[in-house]
């Protein structure tokens, strides 16, 4: 075999590696959090009482057409909620059993171990999606027609990935820090409202916008609503996905510092 | 000496913490005082200590979980902090208790996914996880959830898990802990296998008996420093001049503990709890008939069994810890 052929061989071993470490954890993490009944409680139950609180309101304010914007953006809260509980309580509950010194001593790359479980806990916000959209078909008679369904099944997975992606920014610091999950509680309704979820950001004061377009969520909700309701969702998904490689960078650069910041103040364990 | 696989040259380790409820000052707790050893390719090293002394400190620094806070340790040639990926790739780490596992899934895809993250290769996985299951005695029962395991099954399970990749070094932290008599029993047969694979284990544990039936050699660890080293054989060594009276006593009071320390001869006094029943050592120099004088010192106790016996590597351990200022 030639040096070249080797190399070739060897790049091709490194990328399966890498593919079977994403999808390989992304399984495990996903099978681990289904089996927390509450979890998944939670990530339906939360954006249906949002939705139905909505429609009430919409429908008692005659905006009948916004029901299905409500339906979409009370799934999307569902998904972001899942992210940031699942990214910081999941590094917090690795903690607490005992696996994340595990997962910080395994020979792959801390990313790599990081990346899917904060995938994982972004894609469980898609039953937060699913349970709005039927609680309003079913519920409220909302007919759920969208206005380009390829573009709909593009822009759910971008911004799922992207919102998982975000989740991996945050994980970072909850491996740093043994109570930054409290920060959490203080992340969930801001990002709600600054990102358009359930208000359009043009209700809000003129500098919430820009800050809104630095937050995956704005896009991803923008690429769902406009591929759902009518409009080009493109410019979002690209958006969104642009976002997502941003905090993919951002998240690799802070997983190596806290790493290492962790291993020096002792925090990865509970003692 | 054999090729050494592990060195730790005056390791140390700083704690940062915090103390007072309103004004927080700063407090620097040293766990680890500049511990230095060797342990040699296939070798089976024993740290014994007590609890706090500093054992899991030290071995959290040696598989790169901790940063030393000075000195510096190697695995098989590589650095801990600077190589630290190249470390992680050839150690297997498994410790003791309940906590490290996946719970609420089984057993299989426990090892499923550190077999993944071990980087144990894709065809050869479903026969390496056998091995390991067959290895700990847990084939058959791979597919129940870990929630549903007794303590001894999940710490097999750990010990199964630390050794999917086949690792040449082992790091083993108490792995016995909470288990019942027979499940250590089983354990201690399969890390005493590990040596005759070739593999390097470091071993802590506070069980006399569990370190001088595994270990070839020992380092006895009080207040974050290595105050000896040696074989087994070595360390009781340290006791050979001594007779160990051993009383079954009921209601042992300070007073009677500082008078018993008091009386000439008396090298060092021990007492263990045994559920309602206390088990006092007292150790004094060969030759020394101490016995009445021991019982005459326990007036007012309720008093047991008494037996004279020759010294234990516990009773070395015993004197080393307590003696050595």
């Amino acid at each position: 075999m030639t040096a070249t052929a080797a190399v070739r061989t060897e790049t091709r071993l490194l990328d399966r590696r890498i593919g079977r470490l994403l999808v390989m954890g992304w399984r495990f993490h996903l099978k681990t959090l289904s089996q927390s009944s509450f979890f998944i409680l939670v990530s339906v139950l939360q954006p249906v009482i949002f939705a139905s609180i909505a429609f009430f309101m919409f429908r008692v304010g005659g905006r009948e057409g916004t029901l299905l914007y409500a339906a979409l953006g009370a799934g999307l809260m569902g998904i972001w909620s899942s992210v940031l509980f699942g990214s910081g309580g999941a590094i917090q509950w690795q903690r607490w059993e005992g696996t994340l010194e595990l997962l910080v001593t395994a020979p792959a790359p801390f990313i790599l171990v990081l990346l899917p479980l904060s995938l994982a806990t972004s894609s469980i916000g898609i039953y937060s999606l699913t349970a709005t959209l039927f609680w309003g078909v079913v519920f409220f008679g909302i007919p759920l027609q969208l206005a380009h369904p390829w573009l709909f099944a593009l822009a759910v997975p971008t911004t799922v990935i992207s919102l998982g992606l975000l989740g991996l920014v945050l994980a970072s610091s909850f491996v740093l820090y043994r109570h930054a999950n409290a920060l959490s509680n203080l992340l969930e309704y801001p990002i709600w409202l600054i990102t358009g979820l359930l208000v359009p950001v043009s209700f809000l004061p003129g500098w919430v916008e820009p800050l809104s377009w630095l937050l995956a969520p704005t896009w991803g909700a923008k690429s769902i609503q406009a591929a759902a309701l009518g409009g080009d969702p493109r410019f979002p998904i690209l958006m969104c996905a642009l976002l997502g490689v941003v905090y993919l960078l951002i998240g690799s650069r802070l997983l190596r510092l806290f790493e290492r910041l962790a291993r020096g103040r002792a925090t990865l364990s509970l003692t | 000496m054999r090729t050494p696989v592990i060195e730790a040259v005056d390791l140390r380790r700083t704690y940062r913490t915090t103390t007072g409820a309103f004004r927080r000052r700063p407090l620097d707790v040293e766990a680890v005082k500049g511990v230095s050893f060797e342990v040699g390719e296939g070798e089976l090293f024993g740290l014994l200590g007590p609890n706090g002394a500093g054992k899991t400190t030290t071995i959290k620094m040696l598989i790169t979980l901790l940063l030393p806070t000075s000195g510096t340790a190697r695995v098989l040639g590589y650095d801990v902090v600077t190589d630290a990926a190249r470390v992680r790739e050839r150690i297997g780490y498994v410790f003791g208790g309940e906590r490290g596992l996946y719970e609420r899934l089984p057993a299989l895809d426990n090892l499923r996914y550190f077999a993944e993250l071990y980087g144990v290769r894709p065809e050869i996985q479903k026969q390496r996880i056998g091995y390991v299951l067959d290895l700990v005695g847990l084939t058959g029962r791979e597919r129940e959830r870990v929630e549903g395991y007794s303590r001894g099954m999940r710490q097999r399970l750990h010990v199964a898990r630390g050794l999917l990749h086949d690792p040449p070094v082992v790091f083993l932290d108490e792995p016995t802990i909470g288990v019942d008599p027979v499940g250590a029993r089983e354990l201690r047969a399969t890390i005493a296998a590990l040596t005759e694979q070739g593999k390097t284990v470091l071993l802590t544990t506070h069980y006399m008996f569990e370190a001088d039936s595994l270990c070839d050699r020992i380092g006895v660890i009080a207040n974050g420093s290595i105050i000896a080293m040696g074989t087994p054989r070595d360390l009781k060594g340290v006791v050979a001049d001594r007779t160990i009276v051993e009383v079954e006593a009921f209601g042992v009071s300070d007073a009677a503990m500082a008078s018993l320390r008091a009386i000439p001869g008396v090298a060092s006094v021990s007492v263990e709890e045994r559920d309602q029943a206390q088990l006092l050592c007292v150790q004094s120099h060969k030759g020394v008939e101490l016995t009445q004088t021991i019982l005459g010192k326990l007036d007012g106790v309720k008093v047991g069994r008494v037996a004279v016996r020759e010294p234990t590597l516990e009773d070395a351990y015993v004197a080393l810890v307590t003696e050595t200022p």
